[in-house]
């Protein structure tokens, strides 16, 4: 069929589903008999009136760069990981060893270490689901979503017999060392003479995001690497005639997308909770999927879907703390989000570009 | 089938524009009432897009239909259907794990329920399949037919929904020599039913042996329209070219050098244990093209694939290969496709769009693919994008593709032209060997003519060519030797100058010819 504008399609497309998602959103709430617009007014204010919002926001933001890159360069080698929540469960585990392990004597020096444990443990953790997948056909969707399970059952397992100290209760590991916490932004805005966001979990990971965005578009569009992960996802065949070896794409692939998955525990293991607990990722791992889908699987697209549902988020959790609008009605609202922007996407694509094509016969 | 007054099809003023590509330019076209049509033109002509447009796919720019004396919109293909019209896609649309039936009636349901629209399509089946000749098993999974009986049931889709005019695109490209007859003598029959058949080929010898008249495009116009018994091959080459073209290969007689290639006793037994390969002995030498006939699904494409380093997975594979004298493996990470280019061998696959190309990537990145690893296309640890962009437009404007922009993607290319990325990408790198599959399958004869002379100047260049073609009229004319194959092994060797159509064709079908003494090659 005929293509719409660009514009249309990566910037309109995934607007009109936002407001359709909202739209019904608002139906729900005026349903059990609330305000939509008092409802909107609380969550813009609640995410984004305020420093404090925002330092929130961001923190979740943050997460979700991480995963939803993830997703983003695993599908482009044709591949579905499913399993950002283990990886990045894992990556905690590889954060927390690294930290504990050595005093460290400044952050900038535990900063780099513990990204690359999280990134390490995150990368092997895809690993043995590519390897199957690569080796002996076993479908890459089963094996990450089972290895969700294995990894929350292991964490389990090393919180409670080893990293737990001696007399405590609690299943998590010990508080990370003062000189190992990371800087807040509230804190880095402090330094500037800026008083931003106190008290909120956002921290100088929110840069390495970013960064993280800027390498995986090197990676995907500048480099051979890349090149062939796009071939291969897109012809397997055409990948072999090349010389494109599929195990080592699948393989590469899914290490890159475990170790950006685990990468996120930098932000909540390290940035936030300031040790490992149980059940850190708390679904940021699949809310990288939804992230991926309406970022059009391009970094800055997944950047911007990522503050979305950053926004989604925190204002979710406003609207619960000051309405009676119950907690479930905001994952409603996240699912509505995630359902139209992504599985729903062709419902609004179809007709848009009908329009596009009737327009365009207009003018001619 | 007495003379109705108004045509089957009129279209007039038709107009259409990719951006700014024009890709159909004032069109004016008149197709009687039970005839068949012809149209040809160069790759990218835009005869493609003038029969997408007459079956709703694209809507026009500017222009009228009429149908039958009678002006349509025709919005989509349910309109056009609707207006009696059905058409038969280069690449079928079937379903592949559903049976012959279910295809048939998909989309045609009578009602939400299948059962009765099945047994209903079944009787009209039989009476279609007895009327005109087109026997495919209802019953039968798509997946397990043959290309010539998927198209039938592609034919059998459209006169099942009651077509009164049926578009083929190209529908000869991907058959046999029997099947491409068979084909003929359905159209044949169609037409006798007073059915009109608008047929697209590149093949002049279709052109005047079936269809009744015929129109001419290039470059998106109409350049002629002229009956078919009042024309020779000849003059419609010129309409369509704009020149006058070499229908022959002209080429200076061979120097063979050294040996390049040596294949001894090559095996080769699929994962379902099919022997597809049973022993395979060649040799071609430096400046020297090699050509293998051979009905499709003979072995020929199992041997490219080897050769060029991609056999398919579970294969197991047995004998020698030597490129220069030296020994390649036969499979191993040491066998893949780059290590065969790294050797000194380029390869124009057979399947030009699920192998030689990523349709989704721009044209740029296609004439890099397989080379991606080339130091003159690195920049430190980034891939210097402008260097392969700048060698793309070099080989965009060498090899004449249209149109010229390097940023359109593959699948935005007509078949022709993406057909020339693949051949100017592998031939300019100038290999040592040149493996070549269906090399002009779907191009047009001026394509045709420019990529015969590159092969051949390859060969002239002391290059070694293997060279793989269903089409005998292409073996016969740019081969220095001619090898045949059926059922995995070689059945002959001859040289074009004392081969014949028919000693050939026997040979494809697996029958000796009465000569004691054939070739030297059989294995
Ligand atoms: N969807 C599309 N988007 C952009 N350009 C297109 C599209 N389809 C066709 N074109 C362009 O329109 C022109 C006509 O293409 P068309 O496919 O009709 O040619 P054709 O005559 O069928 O060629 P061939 O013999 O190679 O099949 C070409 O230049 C082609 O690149
Ligand atoms: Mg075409």
């Amino acid at each position: 069929m005929e293509r719409m504008p660009k514009w249309a399609d990566v910037i309109l497309t995934p607007l009109i589903s936002l407001v359709l998602a909202f739209a019904i959103s608002a139906l729900v709430i005026l349903a059990i008999g609330e305000s939509p617009a008092e409802a909107l007014k609380v969550m813009v204010q609640g995410a984004l009136g305020s420093s404090y919002g925002w330092g929130f926001t961001l923190y979740y933001t943050t997460n979700f760069v991480f995963t939803g890159l993830a997703v983003m360069v695993a599908y482009h080698a044709g591949l579905f990981n499913i399993g950002g929540e283990g990886q990045a469960a894992m990556g905690g585990l590889g954060v927390a060893l690294v930290v504990l392990a050595l005093p460290w004597p400044h952050w900038a020096l535990a900063l780099p270490a513990a990204a690359m444990g999280a990134a390490l443990f995150g990368a092997l953790w895809a690993l043995v689901p590519a390897w199957l997948q690569a080796r002996r056909g076993s479908h890459i969707v089963i094996t990450t979503i089972m290895f969700n399970f294995i990894a929350a059952a292991a964490l389990n397992y090393m919180l409670v017999n080893v990293l737990r100290p001696v007399g405590s209760m609690d299943p998590a590991s010990a508080r990370f060392p003062e000189a190992a916490h990371l800087p807040k932004l509230s804190e880095m805005a402090l330094g500037l003479g800026v008083e931003w966001g106190r008290n909120t979990p956002a921290n100088v990971t929110f840069f390495l995001a970013i960064a993280a965005c800027l390498l995986v578009w090197l990676l995907i569009w500048r480099t051979r690497l890349g090149y062939e992960i796009r071939a291969f996802g897109k012809s397997e065949p055409a990948a072999l005639y090349a010389g494109i070896s599929p195990v080592r794409i699948t393989v590469l692939a899914m290490l890159v997308s475990g170790a950006l998955a685990g990468l996120m525990a930098v932000n909540n293991v390290m940035g936030e909770a300031e040790r490992l607990v149980l059940n850190a990722v708390e679904g940021a791992g699949f809310i990288g999927i939804a992230v991926a889908l309406m970022g059009r699987n391009h970094p800055l697209g997944v950047l911007l879907a990522a503050l979305l549902f950053g926004f989604l988020y925190q204002g979710g959790g406003e609207l619960a703390l000051w309405t009676s609008i119950p907690r479930e009605l905001i994952v409603v609202i996240q699912a509505l989000v995630i359902l139209f922007t992504g599985a729903l996407d062709n419902m609004v694509r179809m007709p848009l570009e009908r329009l596009f094509a009737a327009l365009r016969r207009k003018g001619a | 089938m007495t003379a109705t007054p108004a045509p089957a099809i009129e279209l007039r003023g038709i107009s259409k524009a990719f951006g700014p590509v024009q890709a159909n330019r004032d069109i004016d076209l008149v197709v009687p009432r039970g005839t068949i049509h012809g149209i040809i033109g160069e790759n990218g002509a835009g005869k493609s897009t003038l029969m997408s447009i007459l079956y709703g796919f694209y809507r026009p720019d500017a222009g009228e239909i009429l149908v039958g004396g009678k002006p349509v919109a025709i919005a989509d293909s349910q309109a056009a259907i609707r207006a009696g019209i059905g058409m038969v896609f280069q690449h079928f649309k079937l379903v592949q794990n559903f049976t012959v039936l279910e295809n048939v009636v998909l989309g045609a349901e009578d009602g939400r329920l299948l059962r009765p629209s099945l047994s209903r399509a079944r009787g009209e089946l039989k009476r279609l399949a007895a009327e005109y000749g087109l026997q495919v098993d209802p019953d039968a999974l798509v997946e397990e037919l043959s290309v010539g009986h998927q198209q039938r049931v592609e034919i059998l889709k459209a006169l099942y929904r009651r077509a009164d005019i049926l578009i083929l695109d190209e529908p000869t490209g991907v058959l046999t020599p029997a099947e491409a007859d068979h084909l003929f003598r359905i159209l044949r029959g169609l037409k006798d039913e007073g059915k009109t058949i608008i047929l697209i080929t590149h093949k002049l010898r279709e052109i005047m042996e079936i269809t009744d008249n015929v129109s001419v495009m290039r470059r998106g116009e109409m350049v002629a329209s002229v009956r078919t018994a009042e024309t020779g091959p000849a003059e419609l080459a010129e309409l369509m070219v704009g020149r006058k073209v070499l229908l022959r290969v002209d080429k200076p007689p061979a120097r063979p050098g050294a040996p390049v290639l040596e294949v001894r006793g090559l095996r080769m037994v699929d994962a379902e244990g099919v022997e597809r390969l049973r022993g395979i002995d060649l040799e071609i030498r430096a400046g020297e093209i090699l050509g293998i006939a051979g009905v499709a699904g003979n072995g020929q494409t199992q041997l490219l694939e080897i050769l060029g380093g991609f056999p398919e997975a579970g294969a197991r594979l047995q004998g020698e290969i030597r490129l220069g004298g030296r020994p390649l493996p036969l499979q191993g990470p040491g066998a893949d496709g780059r290590a065969r280019r790294r050797a000194g061998i380029g390869h124009v696959p057979e399947d030009r769009q699920a192998e030689g190309l990523i349709m989704d990537f721009t044209a740029w990145e296609n004439i890099a693919f397989g080379y991606h690893h080339a130091p003159e296309f690195q920049r430190g640890p980034l891939m210097d994008n402008a260097a392969i962009r700048a060698d793309a437009m070099g080989k965009i404007q060498r090899f004449d593709i249209r149109p010229p922009n390097p940023d359109l993607a593959a699948k935005s290319f007509s078949g022709g032209n993406q057909q020339k990325i693949v051949v100017a990408r592998e031939v300019e790198r100038n290999p040592e060997l040149l493996l070549i599959g269906q090399p002009t399958r779907g191009v047009d004869i001026g394509a045709i003519e420019f990529i015969h002379k590159r092969i051949v100047a390859l060969r002239d260049a002391g290059r070694a060519v293997l060279l793989v073609s269903v089409e005998l009229d292409e073996i016969m004319a740019l081969s220095d030797r001619i090898l045949v194959m059926f059922d995995g092994h070689i059945m002959g060797e001859r040289l074009p100058a004392e081969a014949t159509t028919g000693d050939l064709g026997c040979l494809m079908a697996g029958v000796e010819p009465a000569r004691a003494d054939a070739g030297g090659g059989a294995g």
